[in-house]
């Protein structure tokens, strides 16, 4: 693979050796390694280039060999779109042209992704305003559309689903997002600076330590700072933390959504039992604070160790008798069962990441792919089902939590000494280079990917929430389905709708 | 069925006594800062300096204020100057002004006062709330939606989230306000039948948070719609939230 150059999880490369192919060979060189090698697109963007008008850049995911392959080719006005031959690149590609006016052309469907103002184009051009571009539609006599949103009924996220039924069958549903744009990449650009942690902590708010701690690598990759044994570990715990509270959460709002009120109301209360234990570490539930460049932001006591055990394990027993309800009710069971079925092959032409993923039974996990911090040293299992439906999606959480109970708990027990955090020193990012860092946030694959500039400042600062990949895996799951299985349809994916619109 | 009972005796009862009794919160919660009385004005202009939000302000000349609605509780500023500002354990957040919310060396913040009278006959031991998440990021919404669970059971006190703005007996909204939610929360608020309240939660709806002065934000709740209640925090713990809500239906003294 002489077109990519590659690098290790949380890796950084000097811009010189970064690969300029030409558009064809750029175009051929990604489709062989997602069609015969299996890569995965982790991101495709663009970023303005001084030599060429913009640089079209693929980070690839090498799952069986643990690296990333990046590769890039200079694009002026329109390039030949991946997404005919890559569905994977349908999302990457609608982005590039929305915020850069660049064409790919061929591309099925580029309706804008975001409804965001341009970056590359000037802002006169001319777009359509959010919730009045075309949506997909199916024509015939007895084809009917179900509208809903931005405004959802329930605290929830807003973003808009178009459904296009026949009688009770959904045909197709589509996602229209961008009601929760804020400006996120645009802002980074230039930084780091004061502000930059604080988007990293609220891009998905409950991805805090998620996406903190791709941020961290990133500029620890940049910054050559190695983090002490005890951060690493604490940033485990704290990542663990996280995917416990959500998915204790989801399994608490599946119940829900079938009516199962006991699991739903224990549930809702132990996830609040878990935010309060990231609260002991730093003082804040969501964990806002505690990861930082070069470790943690602060220490745990020993006393705390203890308490924590406590709970953990207070947590343990309320949850297993919890869950065990939702599972042995066969009401449950039977809504959950052959609904929202993916195939392992859907799921792997749409390059779906974590929990989605695991429940088609592939095994990608990139604390075991691509181990990173304390998943160098602690392994844990990758939890797989393969039906591919509610319950695969439900029951992956279940082994999940059960997993995470026994890390965070093993971890705890034997915290490493020293110090947590080696801070890094002011403007010390190494000038024109790029990182990239994967990270298994509780949704799955969070790839950050960062260029720096002559000076040491961001150039472009790419961000992929999981949810990015898997909006297309809940439109695909909704085919052939009763609209009225839409809301556990989309509880069992339960993704972000900030971390998309960034 | 007996499984069930069964889980439900081994679950208990978990609701906290509050407000009876004070809240149990972490020990390293950050609550309501404190700037030191009497700190020259120089030892402030640090921790400014270190403030992500430009909430705290202070320069040679000018007195040194804290706006609380603009605090991420990030503790920079603490951390820059230890001797100028410390964060407390206080809990109680909320104001029904947003001059309310300035603090200064010394001062001592009221307490939010309750609604007009004649909206605490109606709404006093009823309120119904949509929830509308414009730009939240997802915690101030979490931490709103967890009030209705059993630990903290706010239709003890009467108030619930409700599915449609036409149920509602006002909005709790979220996040900075996008460009791109503007208009979907105008009009929820308009669908929302009078008298109706509205209640900011949160850095970002009260004035952008983290995203303040970005093009693509308005700064929060009040360039849309007019505000009654402010509750500050990112997030704002779920205990800040409920003692909003209660004080303004005058529930708490």
């Amino acid at each position: 693979m002489t077109e990519f150059a590659r690098l290790p999880n949380g890796g950084v490369l000097p811009l010189a050796q970064l690969p300029r192919l030409g558009a064809d060979r750029f175009r051929a060189a990604v489709l062989e390694a997602v069609s015969k090698s299996g890569a995965r697109l982790s991101a495709l963007f663009a970023c303005p280039d001084a030599a060429q008008a913009h640089l079209l850049i693929a980070v690839l995911a090498l799952d069986d060999q643990g690296m990333l392959a990046v590769t890039s080719c200079a694009v002026e006005h329109e390039y030949a779109a991946l997404t005919p031959d890559c569905p994977q690149a349908q999302g990457f590609e609608r982005e590039i042209a929305e915020l850069w006016g660049i064409r790919p052309l061929g591309h099925p469907w580029l309706k804008p992704l975001r409804f965001q103002p341009p970056r590359g184009v000037p802002a006169a051009a001319a777009r359509p305003a959010i919730g009045l571009a075309p949506f997909f539609t199916i024509t015939g006599e007895e084809i009917h559309e179900v509208a809903v949103g931005p405004v959802h009924a329930g605290v929830i996220e807003p973003g808009h689903f178009r459904f296009q039924c026949h009688g009770e069958t959904v045909y197709h549903l589509e996602n229209s997002l961008g009601y929760q744009h804020r400006g996120v990449e645009r802002a980074l650009v230039g930084g780091p600076d004061a502000r930059t942690i604080h988007y990293m902590e609220t891009l998905a708010g409950d991805t805090t330590i998620g996406h903190a701690t791709s941020y961290s690598r990133i500029c620890e990759a940049l910054g050559r700072n190695r983090v002490p044994a005890r951060g690493q570990a604490l940033r485990g715990v704290a990542q663990e933390l996280e995917r416990l509270a959500n998915h204790i959460g989801d399994l608490g709002a599946l119940a829900g959504d079938v009516g199962f009120l006991p699991t739903m109301s224990y549930c809702g209360r132990i996830r609040g039992d878990v935010l309060n234990l990231t609260a002991i570490l730093c003082g804040n539930r969501f964990g806002r604070g505690l990861v930082r460049p070069g470790g943690c932001g602060c220490d745990i006591k020993a006393a705390d160790v203890e308490r924590l055990l406590d709970r953990l394990e207070q947590v343990r027993r309320d949850t297993a008798s919890a869950v065990q309800l939702l599972f042995e009710s066969p009401t449950a069971r039977a809504r959950f069962d052959d609904t929202g079925t993916l195939s392992a092959e859907t799921c792997r032409e749409l390059g779906l990441v974590g929990v989605a993923a695991r429940a088609c039974g592939l095994a990608r996990d990139v604390r075991r792919d691509f181990p990173y911090g304390i998943f160098q040293f602690a392994q844990l299992p990758v939890c797989t089902w393969e039906s591919g439906d509610v319950f695969a999606r439900a029951y992956v959480r279940w082994m999940e939590i059960q997993q995470s109970l026994i890390f965070v708990r093993e971890q705890l027990a034997a915290l490493p000494e020293g110090d947590v955090r080696r801070a890094p020193a002011a403007g010390t990012l190494a000038p024109e280079r790029l990182a990239a860092a994967l990270t298994e946030g509780w949704r799955g694959e969070i790839c950050h990917v960062a260029i720096t500039d002559a000076s040491g400042r961001f150039a472009c600062y790419k961000l992929v929430d999981p949810s990015f990949h898997n909006w297309f895996g809940l439109a695909f799951a909704m085919r052939g389905q009763q609209i009225s299985d839409f809301p556990i349809c989309n509880k069992s994916f339960n993704l972000s709708y900030c971390g998309h619109d960034l | 069925m007996w499984s069930i009972i069964k889980a439900r005796w081994r679950q208990g009862y978990r609701t906290a006594p509050y407000p009876a009794r004070p809240p149990a919160l972490p020990d390293r919660f950050r609550g309501r800062p404190e700037l030191t009385a009497g700190a020259p004005a120089a030892a402030f202009v640090p921790a400014a300096a270190a403030c992500p939000t430009g909430a705290f302000t202070a320069s040679a000349g000018a007195p040194p204020a804290l706006d609380l609605g603009l605090c991420l509780f990030c503790g920079a500023c603490a951390a820059a100057c230890p001797a100028a500002v410390n964060f407390t354990s206080e809990h109680r957040l909320a104001a029904r002004h947003p001059e309310n919310l300035r603090l200064t060396p010394g001062c001592k913040p009221p307490r939010a006062a309750p609604a007009e009278n004649s909206l605490r006959r109606l709404f006093g031991r009823s309120l119904r709330l949509r929830q509308v998440c414009a730009g939240g990021c997802g915690a101030c919404e979490a931490d709103s939606n967890v009030l209705g669970v059993p630990t903290f059971d706010m239709g003890r006190f009467g108030i619930q989230f409700v599915a449609s703005p036409r149920h509602a007996d006002g909005l709790l909204v979220t996040g900075p306000v996008p460009e791109n939610m503007r208009l979907a929360l105008r009009k929820t608020y308009d669908a929302v039948p009078e008298p109706k309240v509205v209640i900011a939660v949160g850095a970002c709806a009260i004035g952008g948070g983290p995203y303040r002065d970005h093009p693509e934000v308005h700064n929060g709740a009040a360039a849309v719609i007019p505000v009654d209640l402010f509750i500050p925090g990112c997030p704002p713990h779920p205990y800040t939230i409920l003692d909003g809500l209660l004080r303004f239906l005058g529930r708490i003294p």
